[in-house]
């Protein structure tokens, strides 16, 4: 009798253990660590103050003083980098949280309600989505003026149909399951089981979406600083910065605007690789 | 009677080990089906029943380390080449699932279900087209049915339409995983009447896995049954039901209600299936069996023949016991 | 003479142009148990959602102990009310539990619903001794339990809401034999030790013979026959019942057979519809 010993599925297996030990997410989750501790304790650490204008080392090269080299008034780049790690993720982090507090309870009650409750709120988060999140904080800006609130509460609301539809999508499958009418049986009240059961339930996924946004609102907020928009001239900013830096490139110093160019692709990169990366491990885990 | 030719699934010694268990899924099961037979494999969730026949397919879960020999036909599907694993299923062997709408495409029409396999081998379109009405035809539905979706006919009706579809091969050998367990006991007659009608016509061998020790004894040629990875009884249909050899199969037909039967308390059957991440030392129903003594706790029982009926098998140390005491009653 | 429980007078129920429930109307006593059996598409899970709030009636009324029953409950006084009237114990007890609540905290935030003012802890003891569930088990969440303990859990969840009317639907279907036994069996202890009632749901007509004395078939959204469940299951009435008995499973069972019987009452109805 021949005895075979095989394993099946060694594809499978093989992607499924690369992907537990990724170079590509370990490095992700070192940029964004480095990047959230720049913003938790950056004006601590900076070498130089970010917004001090030697005119004496205006363009400066890399040097020992200037280790990223300084701006075209003289600001040292790498202080400025740091200390804008701040902004540059305190307003996604608002764009963040509005729209997915926003989003949860958008998709949650028009998935639990249904009917004309469903028609209204999918209809007008599908209209919110059809306006350009950055328009619609342009025109916010115009009306209001400068200053960050106004741009991060304009992205927050062209994020919420993002999380939104994902929500109502979650709450709908979940809902059908019979635990939820278990706990109607017993006399719970809507809002209980929303809370208490469905939302840890469907958490997971839609912080990894939340997450992933993260990232788009990063890129959002840096181009609007670019543009001039939202924050204040004088606040370190990776957009800003970017913004600023564009005369250094006229004078052959590019270097001012490369850095914080490449730190908020970095950043927004490492982001949505985490992000993605939960949301995968969630899916395989609720199998 | 022809001389015995090769059966059509021959199951020697499997042994199935997964990954982060403490023993053996399947520990050892012989199993056998001739041509045109009917066989039933009889266990309860975790025994290991659906693994064992779906290594007829080449099917293993992931990370699955196999010993022995599964022959469809005399060819061992566990060290079958990919390419001939692939020809295997399109034609030899198909399968019937336990819920048709779980293993439909919702968003394709039956029709294109049905012909699909024969066209991916070649076939052109009007002869699979015309392969699949007659199919349909001989499960008790009119060619109308290629042009509707699975949601828009009943449960019973889509496990005809299952069943067409693993016959569109022309199979030598049919596995029906619990293909009745989500219909209602009068569609569970209909489905099983066509397959038996089905079975006769073709001349397709059957394995019927299912968790209804009845359901078993009323349509099968012979009975397997399994608990925790081994073959604890196999017996011709009508002498296993007359007369269990294994405590296990008396506590099972014990506790089945049953229409017929008093009303009032079941003889349960104590405790659970062992689970897969304990060892076992002996017999794998020791734990839960009135008759177990010492000598099942230490030493694991072969299946012995019964001498007095042929082809009853049973792995048990008290056989003799169980004959002499009876149905061991609730403990 | 036994106080009715639970009255039903002539539920309807209209799905699109399908009468799923179509004039059903039937009485559970105290501490009685009653079957309803029907194959799918018969209406018997429907009616039971129905009774314990979870679908609304088109027409017809659910009486629990002569008070009618709200088809919607709404506040919190009439929702534990109603709750404390009928509990639930659903099919598939892989879903029916939440997946990241262990059987001890399901028991502790009902009881605090329903009893704020008691100790749930004896309380929750003495539920998880009632349905046989250990200590290891009550701590555990559902996916680390086998389908009769998790079943058990549902059992226990429904019964601390003390509840004067269970329904069970199809609650022993997904369980294996020698487990389904063990859950009839504690269903069988609870009516002895509670004056609790059942309405039993299923399409197994041998879980009927087992837990229920009163007997309803119903088919296409009607009942068929009723009757004392002995009665029924010796000598059926109806053609339909007589189908239904024969399509278990047994000796000398001649599946071919069924397949025609069913057609033939399927033409006979047909006929008795249109004549």
């Amino acid at each position: 009798m021949t005895a075979a010993t095989l394993t099946r599925r060694p594809g499978l297996a093989k992607l499924r253990a690369a992907s537990g030990r990724s170079p590509l997410h370990l490095a992700c989750l070192v940029v964004v660590g480095l990047v959230v501790l720049a913003a938790l304790v950056g004006p601590w650490i900076t070498p130089h103050d970010p917004n001090s204008a030697e005119l004496g080392s205006a363009l400066a090269g890399p040097s020992g003083e200037h280790l990223l080299g300084a701006d075209v008034a003289g600001r040292d780049t790498l202080s400025r980098l740091i200390a804008g790690a701040r902004t540059s993720l305190l307003g996604p982090l608002g764009v963040v949280v509005f729209s997915t507090v926003a989003g949860i309870a958008v998709g949650m009650v028009a998935a639990w309600r249904g009917g004309w409750v469903d028609s209204l709120l999918s209809r007008s988060t599908e209209l919110v989505f059809a306006f350009p999140g950055v328009l619609l904080a342009i025109l916010v800006i115009a009306m209001y003026g400068e200053g960050l609130i106004a741009p991060v509460a304009a992205l927050g609301v062209a994020y919420v149909p993002y999380v939104s539809r994902l929500t109502r999508s979650l709450v709908l499958a979940e809902r059908a399951r019979p635990y939820v009418s278990a706990y109607q049986v017993q006399g719970h009240s809507a809002l209980q089981i929303c809370l208490r059961h469905i939302l840890p339930n469907i958490a997971p996924v839609v912080l990894a979406q939340s997450a992933v946004n993260f990232g788009y609102a990063l890129m959002d907020l840096a181009g609007l600083s670019f543009l001039g928009l939202g924050v204040p001239p004088l606040t370190p900013d990776w957009g800003r910065m970017v913004f600023d830096g564009q005369t250094a490139v006229q004078y052959g110093y590019p270097l001012s605007a490369i850095l914080p160019c490449v730190l908020v692709v970095l950043t927004v990169v490492a982001f949505n690789v985490v992000g993605e990366r939960w949301a995968d491990r969630v899916a395989r885990r609720d199998k | 009677m022809t001389p015995t030719p090769v059966p059509v699934l021959q199951v020697q010694d499997l042994r199935l080990t997964l990954p982060g268990t403490a023993r053996p899924v399947l520990d050892g099961v012989d199993l056998t089906v001739g041509a045109g037979e009917t066989v039933a494999l009889v266990g309860e969730s975790g025994s290991g029943k659906s693994l064992t026949s779906r290594t007829a397919l080449g099917l293993l879960p992931p990370g699955a380390i196999a010993s022995g020999t599964v022959r469809v036909e005399g060819e061992d599907t566990l060290t079958m080449s990919a390419a001939r694993l692939r020809a295997l299923r399109t034609g030899d062997v198909a399968m019937v699932f336990q819920d048709p709408r779980a293993a439909l495409n919702p968003l394709r029409r039956i029709g294109d279900f049905l012909t699909e396999g024969l066209r991916a081998a070649g076939t052109k379109q009007e002869a699979a087209t015309a392969r699949a009405v007659e199919l349909l035809d001989a499960v008790g539905l009119d060619a109308s049915a290629l042009g509707k979706y699975p949601s828009q006919v009943s449960g019973g009706m889509l496990q005809r339409v299952m069943i067409a579809a693993a016959l569109m091969g022309d199979p030598s050998l049919l596995l029906a995983d619990e293909p009745t367990t989500a219909l209602d006991v009068v569609s569970q007659a209909e489905v099983i009447a066509l397959l038996t009608k089905l079975r006769e016509r073709f001349g397709t061998g059957l394995l019927f896995v299912t968790h209804d020790l009845d359901l078993a004894a009323a349509i099968s040629d012979r009975v397997y049954v399994m608990y925790a990875g081994r073959i604890a009884e196999t017996a011709p249909a009508e002498t296993l039901f007359a007369g269990p050899r294994h405590p296990y199969t008396a506590a099972l037909l014990a506790s089945t209600p049953r229409p017929t039967a008093q009303g009032g308390r079941l003889a349960a059957i104590a405790g659970q299936p062992p689970d897969l991440r304990t060892t076992i030392e002996g017999c794998a129903f020791a734990e839960r069996c009135p008759l177990a003594t010492g000598l099942c706790r230490e030493r694991a029982p072969e299946p012995l023949p019964d001498p007095a009926r042929p082809g009853h098998l049973a792995a048990c140390h008290h056989t003799d016991r169980l004959v002499a005491e009876g149905t061991p009653a609730d403990a | 003479m036994p106080e009715p429980l639970l009255q039903v007078s002539g539920l309807h129920r209209t799905f699109g142009d399908v009468h799923a429930v179509d004039d059903v109307s039937f009485t559970l006593n105290e501490g009685a148990s009653l079957g309803i059996v029907g194959g799918s598409g018969s209406g018997k899970t429907t009616t039971a959602r129905i009774v314990v709030g979870l679908e609304s009636a088109d027409a017809g009324e659910v009486r629990v102990r002569g008070r009618v029953r709200p088809a919607r409950l709404r506040g919190r006084a009439r929702r534990l009310a109603g709750a404390r009237q009928v509990q639930m114990v659903f099919q598939d007890p892989y879903l029916s539990l939440d997946p990241r609540t262990s059987a001890e905290d399901v028991l502790r935030e009902t009881l605090r619903l329903h009893f704020p003012e008691r100790d749930p802890v004896p309380r929750i003891r003495e539920l998880l001794d009632q349905v046989g569930l250990g200590a290891r088990a009550a701590e555990a969440l559902p996916r680390q339990l086998s389908g009769g303990q998790r079943q058990r859990v549902a059992i226990a969840r429904a019964l601390a809401v003390e509840p004067e009317v269970l329904v069970l639907d199809e609650a022993v279907a997904a369980l294996d034999v020698s487990v389904q036994a063990q859950i009839l069996n504690l269903l069988a202890d609870i009516r002895e030790q509670t004056p609790i009632g059942y309405l039993f749901i299923t399409h197994d007509l041998g879980v009927v013979r087992c837990v229920t004395d009163e007997l309803l078939v119903m088919r296409h959204g009607r009942v068929v026959e009723a009757g004392p469940t002995s009665d029924v299951l010796a000598a059926p009435q109806h053609p339909y019942t007589r189908l239904l008995l024969d399509s278990v499973p047994h000796p000398g069972w001649d599946p071919g057979r069924i397949a025609e019987a069913r057609q033939e009452l399927a033409v006979s109805e047909r006929s008795g519809a249109t004549s």
